[in-house]
């Protein structure tokens, strides 16, 4: 499915300036460097981090999308890097399990 | 390409909300050389985590990229307090990061096992007390 598709089922979008990225898989995690190590390009990354860094670390493990569960939110600043930086990032209000098992039955 | 191409980057050592742009750059650039898109992400994820490693542990540091026809190479150097036990730090899990660095997701003691794993050379020179050396290369 496409990262624009999430709206449909509960994903809220924070920003997607690359609405047609494909979501080939999921990767859950908060320590950047297990992300970049595991993560494949193209997973959609379940995440609480909200921090700056998680922009470059989506960028350059080449995530489709990143969700930030449990309804955690996110500076204006971040938000606007990654827009710039064609990364697509939304909120979820329920858990990365939750959400997990949603686009389980999804992909 | 007929000849080398090299990059280099002054990796700022106490600005961590940009911390990863030489890394970013560099993506930028080898998508414009028409690399692969599998060679760019191993090449671009390395190269974050030695630019991060000179943020966090080593107060900053240079980069310098250069691409040949046979392989992309990945200079990093510090002069920050070095590394004291190689093998040691080179273990996945082994970290020296503080709490406050942990916060914001850094610190899982992974950054130098992926620059091992996503390369196909590695080799780092640290003194103690002097600085560290790390030289990556990518075969294209
Ligand atoms: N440039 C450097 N200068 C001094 N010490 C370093 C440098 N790079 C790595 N180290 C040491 O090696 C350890 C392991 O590095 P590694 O990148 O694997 O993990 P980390 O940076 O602590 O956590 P992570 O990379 O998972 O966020 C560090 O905690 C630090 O003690
Ligand atoms: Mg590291």
């Amino acid at each position: 499915m496409t990262v624009e598709a999430l709206t449909e089922y509960g994903f809220e979008p924070l920003c997607v300036p690359d609405p047609d990225r494909e979501i080939t898989g999921v990767y859950i995690g908060d320590l950047l460097s297990w992300v970049m190590g595991r993560a494949k390009s193209g997973d959609a990354w379940l995440t609480i981090m909200s921090n700056i860094n998680i922009v470059a670390v989506a960028s350059l493990a080449d995530t489709s999308c990143i969700i930030l569960a449990e309804g955690v939110t996110i500076e204006s600043d971040v938000i606007k890097t990654a827009d710039a930086k064609d990364i697509n990032i939304f909120s979820f209000s329920g858990s990365c399990y939750d959400a997990a098992v949603l686009l389980s039955g999804l992909l | 390409m007929s000849e080398e191409l090299k990059f280099h980057f002054v990796v700022d050592g106490d600005d961590f909300t940009s911390a990863g742009k030489a890394s970013v750059q560099v993506k930028k650039n080898l998508r414009q050389l028409g690399l692969s898109p599998e060679t760019i992400r191993r090449v671009s994820i390395a190269m974050y985590e030695g630019e991060i490693n000179m943020v966090i542990h080593a107060g900053g540091g240079v980069a310098d990229v250069t691409v040949t026809e046979e392989y992309i190479e990945i200079l990093l150097s510090d002069k920050g307090p070095g590394i004291k036990d190689i093998e040691q730090a080179m273990q996945e899990g082994f970290s020296t990061a503080s709490d406050n660095i942990r916060s914001l997701g850094f610190g899982a003691g992974m950054g130098l096992p992926n620059m091992k794993r996503y390369t196909d050379y590695m080799d780092i020179k640290s003194t103690v007390g002097v600085g560290t050396d790390i030289t990556m290369r990518v075969n294209i």
